[in-house]
């Protein structure tokens, strides 16, 4: 169930910074350790990152979900750039089409509880992340 | 025909005083300008308008680009200044009372003539003065970012702890631009020094994801080519953990908890040792006893 939902756009890298910022406020009022706001942030960097750099820009949706007695963060990264053709090669550690690391999506799927990828080549990618408390 | 440039040409006098006694009333910074600068400001203004509307009543064609060019000018002398967007669209504004004045005293005006004459005038104005908000505005943004840029240099010291040792304590958002930076910075202090060491504390830096963690990677890298070891200080916990989960390689990195512990590591590499004063006065008192 969603209690609460908000959406942000990423078209700058100052957007970046911004979505990283209500990433961790939100994680904050639901009073996650420091450590789980730390790797929501990051995964939130990273996520937001591919969204601006290969999705050619898009949004964050930030969502407060309850399942049962739990509680979490879901975020939903929205592009419609030129998606990804293969979606195993990209979540391989290391594979990267840009300059770098390649550690951005394989390691935000290791930062978070749930992950799922959806894309279609030319029309986009949505990728969907939680973080339960 | 009694057009309001050719009211305002016939009554420019009269105009102008009002319009001076207008901002008298309203927005007079007398702190921030000189009367005689505000009236020749005015002068200048109101015959490039009148000027102007001769030809067209349109203030974004080609017969107003001189005008609005003067306002260029004026947003950007007037931001300097410190007035307000708000108070250079006044200047502005404050002239369409007097405008406004002189058309309705206009003998043998017609009614139809004079609100036609009103609209037109009042409309022009009125996107001069939107137009100048508009550029003063846009100076601001250039200002805020210079500054910002500014900032991104000042917040990324380096700083000498000893002979051969540097250290550079990162503080804040790590963007891309300002990763550059200090990547460059370092760099440079490590040539004048002639530095054998460099510490990067990290203490500071809330997110260390894979861009940030691929600049101190190549920071680092860097730093070693010119003949320096750079160690890597302050991963608090939750940090250290979320690089592990990240896949970050940093094995070939000298990491400390601390950056007393990683400048402590630096000064033993350097054969330097550091001792408790008083047990050193101590012994040699007993040396020099014996
Ligand atoms: N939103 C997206 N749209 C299109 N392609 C994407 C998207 N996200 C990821 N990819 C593709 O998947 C690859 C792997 O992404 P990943 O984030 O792991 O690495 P990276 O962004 O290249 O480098 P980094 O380690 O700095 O994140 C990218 O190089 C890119 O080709
Ligand atoms: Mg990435």
């Amino acid at each position: 169930m969603v209690l609460k939902s908000d959406v942000h756009p990423i078209v700058g890298s100052d957007d970046v910074v911004r979505v990283r910022q209500v990433a961790r406020q939100w994680a904050a009022e639901l009073k996650f350790s420091l450590v789980d706001q730390t790797k929501l942030v990051t995964a939130t960097s990273e996520l937001a990152r591919n969204t601006l750099e290969h999705g050619k820009g898009g949004r964050m949706r930030v969502e407060l979900v309850e399942n049962g007695a739990r509680r979490g963060i879901r975020l939903t990264f929205e592009d419609e750039g030129p998606g990804i053709a293969n979606i195993e090669l990209a979540l391989r550690d290391g594979y990267t089409t840009g300059s770098g690391l390649g550690l951005g999506l394989s390691g935000s799927k290791r930062l978070m509880n749930e992950f799922d990828i959806k894309s279609e080549t030319g029309r986009g990618t949505t990728v969907t992340v939680t973080r339960w408390k | 025909m009694s057009s309001f440039h050719e009211v305002i040409r016939k009554n420019e006098s009269s105009i102008l005083a009002g319009w001076l006694a207008e901002m008298a009333s309203s927005n007079r910074r007398s702190d921030l300008m000189s009367d005689a600068e505000l009236r020749q400001q005015a002068t200048e203004l109101l015959r490039l308008v009148t000027n102007a509307a001769e030809t067209s009543t349109d203030p974004m064609s080609e017969a107003f680009s001189s005008t609005r060019d003067y306002l260029k000018d004026i947003a950007k002398s007037r931001m300097e200044q410190g007035f307000s967007p708000a108070e250079t669209a006044l200047f502005i504004l404050s002239l369409k009372q007097p405008v406004f004045n002189a058309l309705r005293d206009t003998a043998g005006i017609s009614p139809t003539k004079l609100v036609t004459e009103i609209l037109t005038a009042g409309t022009v104005l009125d996107r001069l003065a939107v137009e100048t908000v508009n550029n003063a505005v846009e100076f601001r943004d250039l200002v805020i970012s210079r500054q910002q840029e500014e900032m991104l240099e000042l917040s990324t010291p380096v700083v000498k702890l000893w002979e051969g040792v540097l250290a550079l304590p990162l503080i804040g958002t790590l963007d891309s631009a300002r990763t550059q930076v200090v990547m460059e910075s370092l760099l440079s202090a490590i040539v004048e020094t002639n530095s054998q060491i460099a510490i990067i504390d990290i203490t500071g830096v809330p997110t260390v994801d894979t861009l940030v963690a691929q600049h101190l990677i190549k920071t680092i890298t860097a730093a070693r080519l010119m003949g320096a070891d750079c160690y890597l200080s302050g991963i608090r916990p939750a940090i250290a953990q979320t690089i592990v989960h990240l896949g970050i390689d940093l094995v070939d990195v000298q990491t400390k908890a601390k950056l007393a512990d990683a400048f402590a590591l630096a000064l033993t590499r350097l054969g330097k040792t550091v001792v408790n004063a008083k047990q050193v006065a101590k012994s040699t008192n007993k040396r020099e006893e014996a």
